[in-house]
């Protein structure tokens, strides 16, 4: 419901919340460029009265001197029977150029607040601010809920892709928006009379003057008294009309000056209604306020791109909705299907399960966990596939599963499974399938198999849980699905370093190189596709095609950047494996189908905090990547554990190039195949002092390698934070403990 | 254009009652191409000693801009019961305005003056971008404003 009201405001309205937002930056630069055109003298150095008398000495018809917020200051005048403006320098009243208000910002202000359609288009324009701030509102409750509460908004955001950019615009833009938003509805409100405004009407004319002798306006007491810095407009008498008075508006209020005794009369202070909406037209405007206009300005920049990333999130999510066709009904359905999703992405998969179980002969009813019914009569199985939403929350097609499982009756014979689908990179991976599951059991119900998680929609790991699934419902069953097949290009093998070899660990560091395309309008093709190659940066994933049908990609963390034209990754020869087998029969030359997939959740944190390696194996690669990179010279600690400093030290020279130029603070090895016999947690343990001090200072950990080396690395943090009363999930939620794990 | 029966509360109207005799007075004002928003005006009429006696017209809806039209602000001291059905909309640059008002005949060469006060969003307020005399002679002759009227003339 929420994300509706998020989204189809945005869909319906995106043009006009498009331009309001560009011309809105175009004119937040106003405040600052008359802010850098004004003369402003400090406080308590001109008065009123002084600047009038020089005013008045440069243009002797001086009718009225305005001083608008920014410090400009403009003389309106009458010269030989002709009007005009000046811009003028308030400390010598001598002219800096004609008031000439830019043609082209007035266009600008014009389409912003009307679309140039005068009264229709101010109600338009009215009606996309409110919605702006339906959509800031709505997004700050979705991007908390998907960070899992409202203080993990100031942590590093999870997640790859449009929906990361769109989070990460959100969150620097929203305050900004909604200051614009909320006082572009208050105006528009106003100006409708959907709220009451607020007229000062200023003080009456005053009933009686001296009417005696004019006194030059630079020996008016009550002028003298004002300081130009609180000065808002001064309108000058009619010439040679005795009768008639100076009008003084102030910061503080507004009253009449009479030409003759220089008396204040009839001054009123400006009403709390006044200063509050001038206040309100200032956070809009940034009149005066140049800063502000500059963030806001900055702030309203992110709403074309949120808008496209928005639409792509949303086309995304309709394509992967797949609608549901053959759907037997609850009480027909020997094979039940509950979907838990929040984007849809979930469905796809479903709906893969429910041809292959339809082939099979089972008459299946699918529908989201939120239908679950009171009871299946029927049904044999249940299947609950579902993903996690934020920080272990159920997502929106599950969200009353939990309620309505307490009144749900399992018949004797159902039996299910789960399958929950996540990305470890977020903490309580798949959480909320696991929840489900517990809960299934707590009902009484029995387990068909026991639950699995996929890992960022694996379309392998899921082929796989079908066909164990199919062994134990004795009904092979064939499960392909591929959401999003990814836009491959061809890496040509530039270069290999082998280790390992004498210590049984063959390991080799691949650097690969764009495949030429060869001659004519080919290599023109793959130049121009070239540009188009996604970023990367050392962290993210190569994903590699292995040459046999059907087989998924594999995954290799990169230790090179796209600035430096190279692909590198280290990979280790697997017993059996058959990628890295592929990898490490390619000789330089032979060419490989790849992509790229980011993976922002692994990369060392910016700043001056101290960063602390930790890797084992072929983990070194993304690791030596950072190092690499640390042009900064930031605090780096690097802890690796190999089998022997002879065979397998990866990246050796390297290492020692980049300790000397000190983009490596400090290296700590250990080699489990030689005479010390230890392993990386060894060397942790040994700097147990020096790490919780670093630990204390801020640092971040990053660790990198197989699962059993991460497990063993963790368990020596929580003995190393013990101390600080913190563990490593703390850690972790800060985006300060980081995994990448294979 | 615009007809209305101008019921002026002025001192000469109702001190001669018996006498009054009403003119049919067209007033034409024509604005240059100052380029900016659409025009607040105020037409309205002073004695021989510059004093305010009674509002015209005034283009332009909304009242918290009043102000700008300072001379006749001051003299109307901007009691709605002055102009209470003599406005309308604000005139766009370039565009003239026609209205036509019965006006008394004692106030025509009586020393009385026509006053347009002018003011555009962002640009400059004229206070007495025109001040002609209301005379039988005067009618039908351009005079030239000073800000943004381009002409402005009054035919009996």
């Amino acid at each position: 419901m929420l994300r509706i009201l998020h989204g189809l405001p945005g869909l319906f309205a995106v043009v006009f919340l498009a331009t309001l937002a560009v011309t809105g930056s175009i004119l937040a630069l106003a405040p600052a460029l008359d802010r850098a055109g004004a003369v402003v003298p400090p406080a308590g150095d001109v008065s009123v009265a002084q600047m009038a008398g020089r005013v008045v000495s440069n243009y002797p018809g001086t009718e009225q001197i305005v001083r608008d917020l920014s410090g400009q200051v403009v003389v309106y005048y009458s010269r030989d029977g002709q009007a005009g403006a000046n811009r003028v320098n308030p400390v010598t009243g001598e002219r800096l150029g004609a008031y000439q208000p830019s043609a082209f910002f007035v266009w600008i202000r014009d389409l912003h607040r009307s679309f140039l359609l005068d009264t229709p288009g101010r109600m338009v324009a009215g009606i996309s601010a409110a919605l702006m701030l339906l959509i800031c509102l709505s997004g700050m409750v979705l991007l908390a809920r998907r960070s899992g509460g409202w203080r993990a908004l100031m942590r590093p955001l999870a997640g790859t892709g449009s929906k990361r950019v769109h989070a990460e615009i959100a969150r620097l833009a929203v305050l900004g928006l909604l200051l614009s938003a909320l006082t572009g509805s208050f105006l528009s409100a106003q100006r409708f009379g959907l709220l009451p405004e607020v007229s000062d009407p200023g003080p009456g004319f005053p009933a009686k003057v001296s009417g005696g002798q004019p006194r030059p306006v630079d020996q008016l007491q009550a002028l003298s008294e004002v300081d130009l810095n609180d000065l808002r407009e001064l309108v000058f008498p009619y010439p040679d009309d005795p009768q008639d008075v100076y009008s003084l508006t102030t910061t503080g209020g507004s009253g009449f000056v009479d030409q003759a005794t220089g008396e204040l009369l009839q001054f009123q202070p400006r009403s709390t209604g006044s200063v509050v909406q001038q206040w309100i037209m200032r956070l809009h405007t940034g009149e005066g306020l140049w800063w502000l206009g500059l963030i806001l300005g900055v702030a309203a920049l992110g709403v074309p791109a949120l808008s496209v990333t928005g639409a792509i999130i949303w086309w995304q999510r309709r394509r992967s909705s797949v609608q549901v066709q053959d759907n037997v009904t609850v009480a027909e359905a020997d094979v039940v299907v509950l979907v838990g999703s929040e984007a849809g992405a979930t469905w796809g998969f479903t709906r893969a399960l429910q041809t292959e179980l339809t082939k099979a002969g089972f008459r299946v009813h699918c529908a989201e966990m939120n239908a679950l019914a009171h009871s299946y009569p029927r049904a044999a199985m249940l299947f609950v596939l579902t993903s996690t939403y934020g920080d272990g929350d159920a997502p929106a097609s599950a969200r009353q599963f939990m309620t309505r499982l307490r009144d749900f009756r399992a018949g004797s014979a159902l039996k299910y499974a789960v399958l929950g689908f996540g990305d470890r990179q977020f903490p309580n991976f798949c959480q909320f399938a696991l929840e489900a599951d517990e809960a299934l059991a707590g009902k009484g119900l029995s387990r068909i198999q026991p639950v699995e998680l996929i890992d960022r929609c694996s379309a392998a790991r899921f082929s796989e849980w079908g066909d164990r699934l199919g062994t134990a419902i004795g009904t092979p069953l064939s499960l392909s699905h591929d959401p999003v097949p990814p836009r491959t290009f061809r890496l040509e093998l530039a270069q290999r370093v082998d280790y390992g070899l004498a210590v049984q660990a063959p390991t080799s560091i691949l650097r690969f190189r764009l495949a030429d395309a060869g001659q004519g309008w080919r290599s023109w093709f793959f130049r121009a596709r070239r540009h188009s190659l996604p970023a990367f940066e050392a962290g993210d994933l190569l994903g590699i095609l292995p040459p046999q049908e059907g087989q998924d990609a594999r995954f290799y963390s990169l230790a090179s950047s796209a600035s430096e034209g190279v692909f590198e990754i280290c990979v280790r020869k697997q017993p059996g494996g058959l990628c890295s087998g592929y990898l490490h029969g390619l000789k330089p030359g032979d060419s490989v189908e790849a992509f790229i997939r980011q993976n922002p959740g692994f990369r060392p944190a910016t700043g001056t905090v101290p960063v602390i390696l930790i890797g084992a194996g072929a983990g070194i690669g993304p690791l030596t990547g950072f190092i690499r990179k640390n042009t900064a010279r930031n605090p780096m600690y690097l802890y690796w554990g190999g089998r022997s400093a002879n065979s397998d030290f990866l990246y050796q020279p390297e290492l020692g190039h980049y300790l000397k130029d000190r983009r490596l603070t400090g290296l700590s090895t250990a080699f489990s195949r030689s005479d010390e016999r230890a392993y990386v947690q060894d060397r942790l343990r040994q700097d147990e002092r020096a790490l919780r001090k670093l630990v204390e200072t801020g640092a971040q950990v990053l660790v990198c390698g197989g699962r059993d080396m991460a497990a063993g690395v963790k368990q020596v943090f929580e003995e190393i934070l013990q101390p600080l009363r913190l563990e490593v999930d703390d850690l972790r939620v800060q985006g300060r403990y980081l995994e990448d794990v294979y | 254009m615009k007809k209305i029966l101008l019921a002026l509360g002025l001192a000469v109207s109702v001190a001669l009652p018996a006498l009054a005799q009403a003119r049919e007075v067209t007033f034409t004002t024509e604005l240059l191409d100052y380029g900016g928003d659409g025009a607040y005006m105020a037409l309205y009429l002073t004695d021989a000693s510059g004093a305010y006696r009674g509002t015209l017209w005034v283009a332009g809806k909304k009242s918290k801009y009043y102000k700008h039209l300072s001379g006749w602000a001051r003299g109307s001291r901007l009691d709605p019961a002055e102009y209470d059905g003599l406005t309308g909309a604000s005139i766009t640059s370039g565009r003239t305005l026609k209205i036509t008002l019965d006006l008394d005949d004692a106030l025509i060469d009586s020393g009385h003056e026509v006053r347009v006060d002018t003011a555009v969003e962002d640009m400059r307020d004229n206070r007495a971008d025109v001040a002609v005399p209301l005379t039988t002679e005067g009618a039908g002759k351009p005079v030239s404003g000073r800000g943004y009227v381009r002409s402005f003339r009054y035919d009996f």
